[in-house]
């Protein structure tokens, strides 16, 4: 395969003329803007922005109060955490997660693989998300200020805006097709 | 040279096609519109024009992006293929199921993998490859190609669909979206769980990162490059951006761009396999970096924006040519104005000549891409390309004809004076027209009419106003 790796950048800097190893002219700038905003301003955008794509957001003032919220979803159903086993997780009917951070206008989560498990957010037809609202940040652009470099932290960062969902019948939308079709997030302030 | 095929005449004249095709493109723009609207988004020409310059840069500088890429992919513990051909990554992929005794790979959605007919290889060969995007899979049940970039069964209806569930996967004929999406999720799922190996195509290469990124809304993106032991991503080279940072500008655009949305469902940012102390994840992470023709396209600096594109679809929704044809009427998997300034860079101007062409110039695709690549323009230069290379004589002749009436008063008061005697009634312009309706002429009448000439000429009008 080297031969083809070797191919393929001579063929790149005959080309564009170039020699192997030369630096390339600085690039454009790094493009991000961050508007500081309050929190609760945040939490009242993330509330918004999550509603409009039919997911639910819960703001609570303490971890019990959490627990009895997430009490209240689960229901007696199955559900999966951290501590689950692939074989629990494939079972249950909610996953609760942490996550790292949250994205007010665009009601985004943040999850980092380093922190959470990958599945417990993802196979379970409903997911309780469970972010403290200090870790609410205003957009994508603050997120890439404070992690210029995810790599370096961790294997993979997943940002979830919403239920999962399709419309690849007809357009109609559809939710749940393959990750959580009920998403609630609980904000601990 | 034709510019239309059997193939169109029958989308033509296929009145449910064409409607659901300019509904739903139609449904694509207007989410578009609202998303980028001035309001909402003030800076959203300013990010086009950062976008066009991030990418221009790094094509630009391409060689020494890549190796950067690599260098960061292998620091986190993954590996990059390089592959001149679509040959190449399927033996790459055949030989590492070889070597572990693998069988089942589970695929997301990837116009890459689409455009090297990647499942036909390694099915050949005893693997099974299974489409998880909802649509993806829909047509690979169906054995037909995707209609769109972005929604690639936006052509079939629901009963269509009912119809091959009910063929391929034994289930009762069910007509409700809602429920035929949870029969694909049942499916689906075990095969998530299976599989080996998972393979999904990338929206971006993040050289300072190593990383990949995965736009998507269904989730099966993150299945397929987290539930299975081994996650291939085959990318085009013309994926990389130079730095995670820059996904402030790319992202914001192309969902936009793409569906109306502001972020898709999930966005995954994957660098390298899961590490020490990470719960779960890809025991491994190969990122197959495809040229297959990409580099042809570096040649001439001008064509090179053809590169730039980010796949959201948007110029084949504006596009009144992809919205009459449709998506299958296209030589390759590439349809709309993209397909049309790609395609013949591709696989050379000879092959399908007409697809320059397929287009009315009005300046939507240009004017709607994301990172504003002058599709008009392309397709501007390939004709003439296409012009160059068949030196059409009759066309010739009869554009020099043209010029010559055109820079002779004499003949062109002659010639106007002429036409305007044809065109005296109606009935005595059809009988002349109609005349005309031989070879490429008649083609062309099919579809519309010829205007009748003015009764009086300019000239004449001109003569009696100032008399």
């Amino acid at each position: 395969m080297s031969a083809a790796r070797q191919a393929i950048l001579g063929r790149v800097r005959s080309a564009l003329k170039r020699a192997p190893g030369a630096p390339p002219p600085p690039p454009p700038p790094v493009r991000l803007h961050a508007f500081p905003t309050s929190l609760e301003e945040r939490i009242e955008q993330f509330s918004t922005a999550l509603g409009k794509l039919n997911g639910v957001t819960k703001v609570v003032s303490s971890e019990s109060e959490a627990q009895l919220y997430i009490d209240g979803v689960v229901a007696g159903r199955t559900f999966c955490t951290a501590a689950s086993t692939r074989d629990e997780i494939v079972r249950a009917d909610v996953g609760v997660s942490g996550v790292d951070y949250g994205l007010a206008d665009t009601g985004t989560l943040v999850t980092l693989s380093a922190s959470d498990p990958r599945l417990v957010s993802l196979l379970p037809p409903t997911h309780i998300a469970v972010l403290d609202a200090s870790r609410l940040l205003s957009t994508l652009d603050e997120l890439l200020q404070l992690l210029p470099q995810p790599a370096l932290q961790t294997a993979s960062m997943v940002l979830i805006t919403g239920p999962s969902r399709t419309a690849d019948i007809e357009q109609i939308l559809v939710r749940g097709v393959h990750g959580p079709g009920e998403l609630h997030v609980v904000m601990i302030r | 040279m034709p510019m239309t095929s059997a193939g169109m005449q029958k989308t033509l004249a296929n009145p449910e096609l064409q409607l659901a095709v300019y509904t739903a493109t139609g449904r694509l723009m207007d989410k578009r519109k609202a998303a980028v609207d001035s309001e909402l988004l003030p800076e959203y020409q300013e990010l086009r024009t950062h976008a066009n310059a991030l990418k221009q840069h790094t094509v630009d500088n391409l060689d020494w992006y890549l190796e950067e890429f690599e260098r960061n992919v292998e620091a986190h513990g993954g590996k990059v293929i390089w592959c001149e051909t679509g040959a190449e990554v399927a033996n790459f992929v055949l030989e590492l199921a070889k070597k572990r005794d693998l069988k089942l790979i589970v695929k997301s959605k990837s116009m890459t993998t689409e455009e090297i007919d990647f499942n036909e290889h390694v099915e050949q060969h005893g693997l099974e490859a299974v489409e998880t995007d909802l649509g993806e899979y829909i047509l690979q049940l169906a054995a037909q190609k995707p209609y769109h970039i972005v929604a690639p069964a936006l052509h079939m209806t629901r009963y269509e669909v009912a119809d091959v569930f009910t063929a391929k996967l034994g289930v009762e004929r069910e007509t409700v979206p809602e429920k035929q999406t949870m029969i694909a999720r049942r499916v689906l799922r075990e095969k998530f769980l299976a599989a080996d190996i998972g393979i999904t195509g990338a929206n971006f290469l993040i050289a300072d990162s190593g990383a990949i990124v995965l736009v998507e809304n269904e989730g099966n993106a993150r299945l397929s490059s987290s539930a299975p032991k081994i996650h291939i991503a085959v990318a085009g080279i013309e994926k990389l951006i130079p730095r995670a940072q820059d996904l402030g500008v790319f992202l914001r655009l192309l969902g936009r761009s793409a569906t109306g949305q502001h972020l898709t469902s999930y966005t995954s940012f994957l660098a390298g396999p899961r590490r020490a102390g990470e719960a779960d994840g890809p025991e491994e992470f190969y990122v197959v970096l495809l040229d297959n023709g990409r580099t042809k396209l570096l040649d001439k600096p001008e064509r090179r924006q053809s590169l730039f594109c980010i796949r959201c679809g948007a110029c084949l929704n504006h596009c009144p040519v992809y919205r009459k044809i449709g998506g299958h009427n296209y030589p390759w998997i590439y349809s709309g104005p993209i397909g049309a300034i790609i395609t013949p860079q591709f696989h050379g101007t000879a092959k399908d000549p007409w697809l320059p062409f397929a287009s009315s110039l009005c300046g939507a695709c240009g004017e709607v891409c994301p990172v504003k690549i002058d599709i008009p323009k392309l397709l501007l230069d390939l004709r003439s390309d296409v012009v160059e290379s068949r030196g059409n004589t009759v066309e010739r002749l009869a554009f020099r004809m043209w010029a010559a009436v055109m820079a002779n008063p004499a003949l062109y008061r002659t010639a106007g004076d002429f036409a305007s005697m044809t065109g005296t009634s109606e009935r005595k312009w059809k009988d002349s027209s109609s005349m005309l309706a031989v070879g490429p002429v008649k083609a062309w009448l099919s579809q519309r009419d010829l205007p009748g000439p003015a009764p009086k000429t300019f000239r004449q009008l001109w003569k009696e106003r100032a008399k």
